[in-house]
């Protein structure tokens, strides 16, 4: 069936290259009808014309991927404080850019068409202006002159974060492959010593168990925080280099073996309050269709239908990272604080997770595959291939 | 003339050739003749480059229909690869990986400047050959014997390289991490290693020349802007290349000796290794170095070929000549003070961020120096709109949509979120590869004649560029936006994300201009073939052009003139000058008594 498909595509498109120089001799006709094989008159004005319709054609594609794709889920709807500012900036440089491209390519393609050849024209002999020079050199000076101050201005507000005088949360990512896992920094908010040549057992995070800072902190396999709070992420890797990208806070910083990395970030909305904005809910629901769509095919050809999509925040990988990068990710809840300290408050510590289970050891009830570790991180468990 | 005359005429080069005849090898295979090392290199690129494209498009049609079986993978790929028509996922990545080191290096820097530095450095000087036919010869086949290297990885049972064309370590160090790191990296750096070597042969070679090789009256002002991008280019390579070969013998130490330059507490496959004390992220620096100076390396030899053709072909002079020359200066500079825009979320100091940014968005003012004045080339010209010319003028139109994001990009706070996403992608194909390929189709319509003289066909090339151009768009701008969603980049599929479902089919519509475009490419391939060998004779100036290499004769000889080398009167770009019947004024003609001269 494929290669059949395969077959017909390729007699197609040979029809089409033979009609297509076809209609490009026939425009010959009429000509002089040489064989030079350099532009004459008539293939400037065919060429000149096709210029100015390429100039349509851009705009139109433009138009079109701004109406169809233009939602821009990643440059409105921000999660968190500094967002805000990061989607101003990048509001921005896009109305720039989309100014200079719509006159620019209006300009170049324009004078393609205007000024294409014709037999005993001359051309205009203008080598040089300095005026012109100056004028497009300064203006770009000066507009990125601008960009840069203000994005220099967001990029220190951002990265610097003074530690003592905000006393963010400090909260550990730790990436594998191909997973994440979390550590919270417990009461003292301090995170203990970690290496990965401590991973033994169940600590499989490496931390250091003999460190007084590591005795309350908390391992998770889901991301939570507090809403309004300001978290700072230690982030480290196990193997190889990872990036922790969680897009609707736009964060991202890579995960480094060997050192410690951070970004630090304030959320400003809940999940459930996310999944009830207008922009997020008419999100959800296309995607839905699409996937209702999509499992009635797969249930008419006898698999399993896909669920439902409900919204989450996700922590995902985003450096090529090994064959399972495509699928390492993670939830992250956004909560009201009383929430996140009730959810915090269940889990153990890990000094005791890892006393308890030498006691179960010592009672005999051996249990100690170092490789059994329960991630919850997918939203939908995702058959593949 | 009297025969005594005559003789006199030839110099050194042109004696020599009477001594020895050319045998099949020393003419077609081990020729020092730097016109038949052009003609190599381009084949090799172009062989090259059906490899790469071939490659993209089979991991579009993958992203496209992820849960689809397609027989034609197993075919290409073979059992191991893709067993029952399902590439295997790591698979998947070492064809990303192939395809950005065979179109980067392969293609668009050694197809590329390979091909044009040899043809037009002698010819546009006005040069018997380069500076050192041997070391030429020895460069090429260096890249021959990389080529090979670098395909045969594709034949390992672990898969070749698949830790992306940046082989960030430590997943290019680990075979723990990712198969393709195994035998298949190993061809992956011996290859680049020897790349390197033969670039920086070939490199010196073009900077040797165009200093000392220089006809009688062809002051630096009076180059053509082809050879200013081409000098400028072998200098920033022979700066940067050698950052990266120390990066991959530094790799190598770490792979195979036990070092820890790049390697620090890995902890993999159940067991941690002994590495400690290096850092990923000076690996990263290190081969940001040359990556993005490489960058250039692809870009201003484009260009080059750009403002060539298009001051021939508007009949006009290129508009600021000193300026192009300059803000190719300038570009070249910038970019090598750049190339830590590439790691702002690294984990390097945030400092450090902001020095780059500052020094990214610099480039931003040459850059559009440069749109402009080919703009103003355009304005009043009496454009001749032949293949080479369109796919010049395409390629301004994708060097200002890809050049645009750059200010997105460059810009370190707004990087954070599109980092690593197709937007990314979307950007430097446009900007680069795109850019870069259009400047080789470009050279490749406009100096065919001078190559193999004969003329390719210009019906076919107007398909070529049309379905090309159109292709390119439907590709790459579509792309820009399903970045901005947050879609990343080097995923083997996104199904794994309900998140991106509503974008799946923007990849669809991806993909099939893709296979459209790349299928079209046949219609060029078919056209050079059969135009070497089948196509109208070309006469010595088809498009009645100024530079020195129209008044070489078309059939090819040693030392490129038959008699005495040119004398050069005046810059190259006096196209319609006033006072002149033709719309050309070759620099060989004298200048007239009361001309005003423009360039000394």
């Amino acid at each position: 069936m494929t290669s059949l498909l395969v077959l017909v595509v390729l007699v197609l498109v040979s029809v089409a290259i033979w009609q297509l120089t076809k209609i490009f001799d026939l425009t010959q006709v009429g000509g002089d009808a040489d064989n030079s094989q350099v532009a004459n008159d008539n293939d400037n004005n065919v060429n000149g014309y096709l210029m100015f319709a390429f100039l349509v054609f851009i705009y139109i594609t433009t138009i079109v991927c701004v109406v169809k794709y233009g939602h821009f889920p990643l440059m409105s709807n921000s999660a968190s404080e500094h967002g805000v500012e990061v989607d101003r900036l990048m509001w921005i440089s896009m109305i720039l850019i989309f100014f200079v491209q719509t006159i620019t390519q209006a300009l170049l393609h324009f004078f393609a068409y205007k000024y294409r050849g014709k037999k005993g024209n001359k051309a205009l002999y203008f080598a040089d202006n300095n005026k012109l020079e100056m004028i497009w050199s300064i203006i770009p000076a000066i507009t990125l002159a601008g960009l840069i101050l203000y994005g220099l201005y967001a990029w220190t507000n951002i990265m610097f974060v003074d530690e003592e005088a905000e006393n963010p949360m400090v909260v550990e990512v730790y990436a594998y492959q191909f997973g994440w896992k979390i550590r919270y920094a417990g009461e003292d908010n301090v995170l203990g010593k970690a290496n990965v040549r401590y991973i033994e057992g169940i600590n499989d995070m490496g931390v250091d168990l003999a460190d007084p800072n590591a005795q309350d902190d908390i391992q998770a396999s889901e991301l939570h925080l507090p809403k309004g709070v300001k978290v700072v992420f230690k982030i480290r890797s196990q193997d190889v280099l990872h990036s922790a990208y969680m897009p609707h806070f736009r964060a991202q910083m890579n995960c480094v073996p060997g050192m410690v990395t951070q970004f630090a970030f304030t959320p400003t909305i809940t999940t459930l309050d996310m999944r009830e904005t207008p922009e997020m809910q008419e999100k959800v629901a296309n995607i839905n269709k699409i996937r209702a769509d999509k499992s009635k095919q797969l249930v008419a050809d006898g698999k399993e239908a896909l669920d439902p999509y409900t919204f989450d925040f996700l922590l995902l990988c985003n450096k090529i990272c090994g064959k399972s990068h495509y699928n390492m990710q993670m939830k992250i809840v956004v909560e009201s604080k009383e929430d996140f300290k009730k959810w915090l408050s269940e889990k153990t510590t890990i000094a005791q997770t890892i006393k308890s289970q030498e006691k179960k050891a010592e009672e005999g009830e051996v249990e100690t595959d170092s490789t059994k570790v329960v991630v919850d991180s997918t939203l939908v468990a995702q058959k593949l291939k | 003339m009297s025969a005594h005359d005559h003789a006199n005429e030839h110099d050194h080069g042109q004696e020599h050739d009477h001594h020895h005849k050319d045998t099949f090898i020393t003419k077609y295979i081990f020729s020092i003749d730097h016109k038949m090392i052009a003609k190599q290199y381009l084949i090799t690129g172009l062989i090259m480059g059906i490899i790469g494209v071939g490659m993209s498009l089979l991991f579009r049609m993958q992203l496209a229909w992820p849960e689809e079986s397609f027989k034609i993978f197993n075919v290409l790929l073979g059992d191991n690869y893709a067993p029952n028509g399902v590439m295997r996922n790591d698979i998947y990545l070492a064809l990303v990986t192939i395809h950005g080191t065979i179109m980067v290096f392969f293609v668009l820097t050694a197809g590329l400047s390979g091909t044009f530095s040899n043809l037009l450095i002698p010819l546009q000087i006005g040069a018997r050959d380069m500076a050192s036919g041997f070391m030429n010869m020895i460069s090429y086949w260096l890249f021959f014997l990389s080529s090979v290297i670098m395909l045969s990885s594709l034949f390992v049972e672990s898969g070749p390289a698949s830790a992306g064309w940046t082989i960030y370590p430590p997943l290019s160090a680990l075979p723990q991490a990712i198969p393709g790191s195994g035998t298949g990296m190993t061809l992956w750096l011996i290859s680049m290693a020897i790349f390197i070597a033969s670039s920086l042969m070939g490199s010196l070679n073009y900077v040797v020349t165009v200093i000392n090789l220089r006809t009688k009256g062809m002051s630096m002002t009076r180059l053509p802007l082809t050879i200013w991008a081409f000098f400028v280019t072998a200098i920033i390579g022979i700066v940067s290349f050698p950052v990266l070969l120390s990066a991959a013998l530094l790799l190598i130490f770490d792979r195979s000796f036990g070092t820890s330059f790049f390697l620090s507490d890995i902890f993999i496959a159940g067991e941690v290794l002994h590495y400690q004390g290096g850092s990923p992220v000076l690996f990263e620096h290190l081969f940001w170095f040359l990556g993005h100076p490489e960058v250039y390396i692809v870009l201003l030899p484009a260009l080059g070929i750009t403002s060539e053709i298009i001051a021939t072909n508007s009949r006009k002079p290129i508009f600021g000549y000193r300026a192009m020359i300059a803000s190719i200066i300038a570009i070249a500079f910038l970019s090598t003070i750049v190339w830590g825009h590439h790691m702002f979320v690294s984990g390097m100091n945030p400092f450090l961020g902001s020095v780059f940014t500052f020094t990214t968005l610099l480039i931003a003012i040459p850059s559009a120096v440069k749109a402009f004045n080919y703009i103003t080339t355009l304005w009043k010209g009496n454009l001749q709109l032949n293949p080479g010319m369109l796919f010049s003028i395409g390629l301004v139109s994708t060097f200002i949509t890809g050049g645009l994001t750059g200010i997105i990009l460059g810009d370190s706070t707004l990087d954070i979120n599109v980092h690593d996403t197709y937007f990314v992608v979307a950007h430097f194909h446009l900007v680069m590869g795109i850019s870069a390929l259009y400047g080789l189709f470009a050279g490749i319509y406009h100096w065919f004649p001078r190559m193999f003289g004969r003329m390719l066909n210009k019906n076919l090339g107007y398909v070529h560029f049309w379905v090309t151009a159109v292709c390119a768009y439907g590709v790459f701008f579509p792309m820009h936006f399903i970045g901005m969603a947050g879609l990343p980049r080097r995923y083997y599929t996104n199904t794994a994300f309900p998140l991106f479902d509503d974008l799946q089919n923007v990849n669809v519509i991806i993909t099939v201009f893709a296979l459209v475009g790349g299928a079209f490419q046949l219609v060029f391939i078919w056209n050079f073939f059969y135009s070497m060998f089948y196509g109208k004779k070309a006469e010595m100036n088809p498009w009645r052009s100024n530079t020195l290499e129209w008044t070489a004769p078309v059939e090819h000889i040693h030392g490129n003139w038959p008699g005495a080398l040119p004398e050069v009167h005046r810059w190259p770009y006096d196209y319609s000058k006033p006072g002149h019947e033709e719309d050309f004024v070759p620099q060989t003609v004298p200048m007239g008594s009361d001309e005003e001269q423009l360039h000394h």
